[in-house]
């Protein structure tokens, strides 16, 4: 079931230059929400919006209706909505789209996110937890400055780094890191949000050692669930929509 | 109580003028969660082509000040696939489920419009001869008035159901063709289809849509779209059904002045899932205020 509801913002914490970390409470009793499902959110008072913005769920927190967005200016929606202050209000069309798929019981997961694609990796590394999986994350970034909640990720399960200057962690791109370069990976599923190239490359990756990998696409999308057609992605079985066949989709179903 | 229903010839008759557009609406059920699609006055589905279709490449949408270019390029799974696995699905809605009816042919319209005629719950199609997003056909029959006047033709000799054919805007004179499908046997015309557009990143210095050109719709062809219905309910005498860009309750109340017997509503769902709701209430309230018992008081009332 999809719902709209008006939040309201109870905290926006930044988190270095462009990303934010938005707290909404709801006044409504929040639907069950699965990991790497989004949100529409309406951009109010922008003059060259027009849309809705898709973003993932960051956090959600049950006892309290409320939940994270992490989002990362790019563009005057996410401006406007990194803008925000306390007590602003924000309106959302949600749980949108399928999300990762649930955990089996022998998993060994790596957990990979470039950019703003570390969003639904906290939610989902949370829900391992839960499921008594230990998550084990894989972050690239730029530069240092650009690692953002490290903490949080680090108080579920291990966390690795790489920086594209070596300002931190290994150097390189997240697939020069070792943990991608053993014989035999000590994982067996691998899930991933962020830059079409990193995915594309864990893709082959798992292709190449036959584990399963869940990737999460971001397509442009004009309506998020389903009705206009516009966020397609050729799969297998011709074009799928990614706001309601994914986002989350598994690699080898993708035509890539 | 305000009778809000409205008579479009041939048995269809709304129990309100507000109706959603083709392509926006998915089957209706794409809405179930958000309101009672059971309250609308029609719900017309995706375009629907003889034989399935992928649509266009990714990317096929691009964000324009106020409004939106599409490029989907009628991707439908076909006309069978339809009848079998989606009609059971939306024949029992309490609601004027319509089919808007698409193709690259003559030939291809006319089976396409035979098959839906045997479907008992479907109560009229929408003609779309105003695609602008495929290649062969689609807008072609819209914008010329001889091939409008004989899709038209070809396909009223087959389907004896409610026949509404949709118009392009992307002509130089849209009554001309309104003329031309009412001599051809359309029980009523829509308007406006989307408005040809295009736009570009000028990082990469590529087009935004994988087509180059696409459909603008949404509130920024709303004033374009309503010179249009105007224009064309003077100069036919069957019902005309407005849309493009209607986003609000003065937005829809401006059309059905301008003569539309109905509306349609399109992009603006995307952004207010609730909003036919609103409109549907907002006329209500509107006809209250105004002291008229019926919308056909309104319909085509512009003072000059
Ligand atoms: C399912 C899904 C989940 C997402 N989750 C998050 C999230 O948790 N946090 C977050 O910060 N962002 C997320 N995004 C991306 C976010 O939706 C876009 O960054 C946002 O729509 C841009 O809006 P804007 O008005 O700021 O920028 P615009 O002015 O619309 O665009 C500015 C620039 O950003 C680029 N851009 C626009 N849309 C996207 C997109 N969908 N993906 C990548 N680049 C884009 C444009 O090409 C342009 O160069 C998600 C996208 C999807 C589809
Ligand atoms: C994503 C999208 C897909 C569309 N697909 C169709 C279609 O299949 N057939 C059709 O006749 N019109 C189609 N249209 C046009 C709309 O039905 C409508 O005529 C147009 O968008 C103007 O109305 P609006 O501004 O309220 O959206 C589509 C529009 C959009 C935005
Ligand atoms: S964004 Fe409309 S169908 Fe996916």
């Amino acid at each position: 079931m999809k719902y709209i509801h008006d939040f309201t913002v109870t905290d926006n914490i930044r988190q270095n230059h462009e990303f934010v970390v938005l707290t909404l409470k709801c006044d409504s009793t929040i639907p069950e929400i699965v990991p790497g499902q989004f949100a529409e959110v309406r951009v109010d008072n922008a003059s060259n919006t027009f849309l809705r913005r898709p973003l993932s769920i960051h956090d959600v927190n049950y006892n309290n209706n409320s939940l994270k967005l992490l989002i990362q200016e790019v563009g005057e929606g996410t401006k406007k909505l990194s803008n925000l202050n306390k007590g602003d209000s924000i309106n959302m069309v949600y749980p949108l789209g399928k999300g990762f798929t649930k955990p089996l019981n022998d998993q060994k997961s790596l957990l990979v996110g470039g950019g703003c694609g570390v969003a639904p990796l906290l939610f989902l590394g949370r829900y391992l937890v839960k499921n008594n999986i230990t998550p084990r994350f894989l972050i690239g970034a730029k530069s240092s400055k650009d690692l953002i909640r490290l903490d949080e990720y680090r108080d579920l399960g291990e966390v690795m780094i790489t920086t594209e200057d070596g300002s931190e962690g290994v150097k390189g791109f997240i697939i020069h890191h070792p943990v991608l370069k053993t014989e035999k990976p000590d994982f067996n599923i691998i899930y991933t949000c962020g830059p079409d190239g990193m995915m594309r490359v864990l893709s082959k990756y798992a292709a190449k050692h036959n584990i399963d990998c869940q990737v999460s696409l971001e397509n442009n999308m004009a309506c998020g669930f389903g009705a206009c057609l516009c966020c397609v992605t050729p799969t297998q079985q011709g074009h799928k929509c990614t706001c309601i066949d994914g986002p989350v989709f598994d690699s080898k179903y993708l035509k890539w | 109580m305000v009778d809000l229903s409205v008579n479009l010839g041939n048995n269809l008759v709304l129990k309100n003028p507000v109706m959603t557009a083709s392509g926006t609406y998915g089957y209706g059920t794409e809405y179930a969660d958000f309101i009672d699609i059971n309250q609308l006055g029609g719900i017309v589905v995706k375009g629907t082509t003889l034989t399935k279709r992928e649509g266009n490449p990714y990317p096929r949408m691009a964000e324009t000040p106020k409004g939106m270019l599409n490029a989907v390029g009628l991707q439908n799974v076909g006309v069978d696939s339809f009848i079998e696995t989606i009609y059971p699905k939306i024949k029992d809605f309490n609601t004027n489920m319509l089919v808007n009816v698409s193709g690259s042919t003559v030939e291809e319209y006319v089976e396409t419009a035979r098959k839906i005629n045997s479907l008992d719950n479907i109560p009229g199609i929408e003609l779309n001869i105003s695609c602008p997003n495929v290649k062969e056909g689609g807008m072609a029959f819209g914008t010329s008035c001889p091939s409008a006047i004989a899709v038209t033709k070809a396909v009223r000799d087959v389907y004896k159901k409610h026949l509404m054919v949709k118009l392009s805007p992307n002509v130089t004179d849209i009554t001309e063709i309104a003329k031309g499908v009412e001599g051809a046997g359309a029980d009523s015309v829509s308007l406006i289809n989307t408005i040809m557009g295009m736009a570009i990143d000028i990082e990469s210095q590529n087009p935004k849509l994988s087509t180059i050109t696409g459909g603008l719709s949404g509130p920024c062809i709303k004033p374009v779209a309503l010179r249009m219905v105007w224009q064309t309910a003077n100069a036919i005498n069957i019902p005309v059904v407005g849309m493009g860009g209607i986003s609000s309750v003065s937005d829809a109340i401006e059309f059905i002045l301008a003569g539309a017997s109905a509306i349609e509503i399109g992009t603006a769902n995307f952004i207010d899932p609730e909003i036919t709701i609103k409109v549907i209430d907002g006329i209500e309230a509107y006809l209250c205020e105004k002291g008229c018992k019926s919308i056909g008081e309104i319909t085509g009332a512009l003072k000059i």
